[in-house]
């Protein structure tokens, strides 16, 4: 009955683990929810303050602003935008993958690239990587605020106005439904006409036309482009915040559903040692009579 | 219809407002500006402070902005407000009281006291008790 022993602890242990991974996934369920309120509530902002912008890139403006202006490409800049935990499935390392294959086009392009990682998965990745890490931001919680998130910003955009950078975007999970989450790059800067993908055609006039500014166009803009930047950064780590949830909460249902068919399948191999045994016994009992 | 535009007032926390309108008037940094239909682009930054929205047919709504950008484009207007609220719900009371607050933060000055901070707080508090007076004149006129 060793054997049967053994089996028997397994499928004990098993059986913990399993407790453990159907709570968690009961816990991502919840916390997925307010992500996802917390998404929402910051996209109507979003969404407006791009389709903003976007004028403003149609505009034939008097006076151009850097962020306006494309530059011949010589450094990238990526914000990557992880989670800070793990045990979320494949979630960050897809978003890697594409971090890395967008960077390699650069690179073969000549270009050298500068990170900055929000969420502490990304820092450890691009550290052990070898990226070129500039800025690094964790422990963002599930109520990331937009003033967590301005310091690291503000570093990119520095680089971008001292010319360190000529392109900045922004990486992070696109949260398409409770079970896709797709990773996109997005550009940033410099700004492009179609950054407002909502907008359509016809309410595009570019080349002809510009704004009355008050006070004056530099100032307005300046603060301007740093709140759509930052938004659009902080949009990107709400709605990745909202992904980690949703990934972790199928990461553990698959977690449990495995371990439920490893303990039948370990019941079924503890239930034919023990029928074994008995038959062993039983023919030892029977053997022995015989012989008397 | 002709003489109504589309509005969209959002905040960085929700959308506060969405529909055509007749005329809205809000506090711009340099000055009270009104946007009528027909008005060139414009872009400009807005001060803490009321934003009045005459609704197409004639009803008046105010809201509370704490400070943002509104662009005017041919067929929109949009406001993008740090903070924007229907101003029914702001509390005066605890304007009044942020207003004490920020006052005395402001006369004692003393060593650790943000000086700018200070004064935005005020000027914000200050603000919001503008908006619920001009609210509730017109609803003493109505």
């Amino acid at each position: 009955m060793a054997a049967a022993k053994e089996i028997r602890t397994q499928i004990g242990s098993i059986k913990n683990t399993q407790k453990i991974t159907s709570a968690m996934e009961m816990v991502a369920a919840s916390k997925m929810r307010k992500a996802q309120d917390l998404m929402k509530a910051s996209q109507p902002y979003a969404k407006q303050i791009r389709n903003v912008v976007s004028h403003i890139a149609d505009a034939n403006p008097e006076y151009k602003h850097d962020y306006m202006v494309e530059r011949e490409v010589k450094r990238v800049g990526y914000i990557v935008v992880s989670t800070d935990r793990g045990l979320c499935g494949g979630l960050n390392v897809n978003l890697f993958k594409a971090v890395i294959q967008d960077a390699k086009v650069w690179r073969e392009q000549g270009a050298e690239i500068d990170f900055c990682a929000l969420g502490s998965k990304a820092g450890s990745f691009f550290r052990s990587y070898g990226g070129n890490l500039v800025a690094a931001k964790s422990g963002l919680g599930e109520k990331p605020e937009v003033k967590d998130l301005i310091g690291s910003v503000k570093v990119m955009l520095e680089a971008y106005d001292e010319g360190r950078l000529d392109r900045l975007c922004v990486v992070s999970n696109e949260f398409v439904n409770t079970m896709t989450q797709k990773p996109v790059v997005r550009q940033l800067l410099p700004l492009s006409p179609d950054i407002g993908n909502g907008h359509n055609a016809e309410q595009s006039r570019p080349g002809s036309w510009d704004y009355l500014y008050e006070p004056d166009p530099k100032v307005l803009l300046d603060s301007l482009l740093t709140r759509f930047i930052e938004s659009q950064v902080y949009q990107a780590v709400v709605e990745n915040a909202a992904c980690e949830q949703a990934a972790r909460m199928i990461a553990m249902k698959n977690a449990t559903d495995n371990a439920g068919g490893l303990i039948d399948d370990l019941e079924m191999v503890y239930n034919k040692a023990r029928q074994a045994a008995i038959t062993q016994e039983i023919s030892e009992i029977v053997g022995g009579a015989a012989a008397v | 219809m002709a003489n109504s535009f589309k509005c969209e007032i959002v905040s960085a926390e929700a959308a506060v407002f969405s529909g055509r309108v007749e005329q809205i008037i809000a506090a711009g940094v340099m000055g009270d500006l009104g946007v009528l239909p027909g008005h060139a682009p414009l872009l400009t930054e807005l001060q803490p402070g009321p934003v009045r929205v005459i609704h197409d047919g004639g009803d008046e709504e105010n809201f509370y902005i704490s400070g943002g950008f509104l662009e005017v484009q041919p067929d929109v207007v949009t406001i993008l407000g740090d903070t924007a609220v229907r101003a029914d719900d702001l509390d005066e009371a605890a304007a009044e009281e942020a207003r004490q607050h920020a006052l005395k933060a402001f006369n004692e000055q003393s060593a650790e006291l943000d000086y700018s901070r200070a004064a935005s707080e005020l000027a914000e508090a200050v603000a919001q008790l503008r908006t619920i007076q001009q609210l509730r004149k017109k609803l003493g006129r109505g």
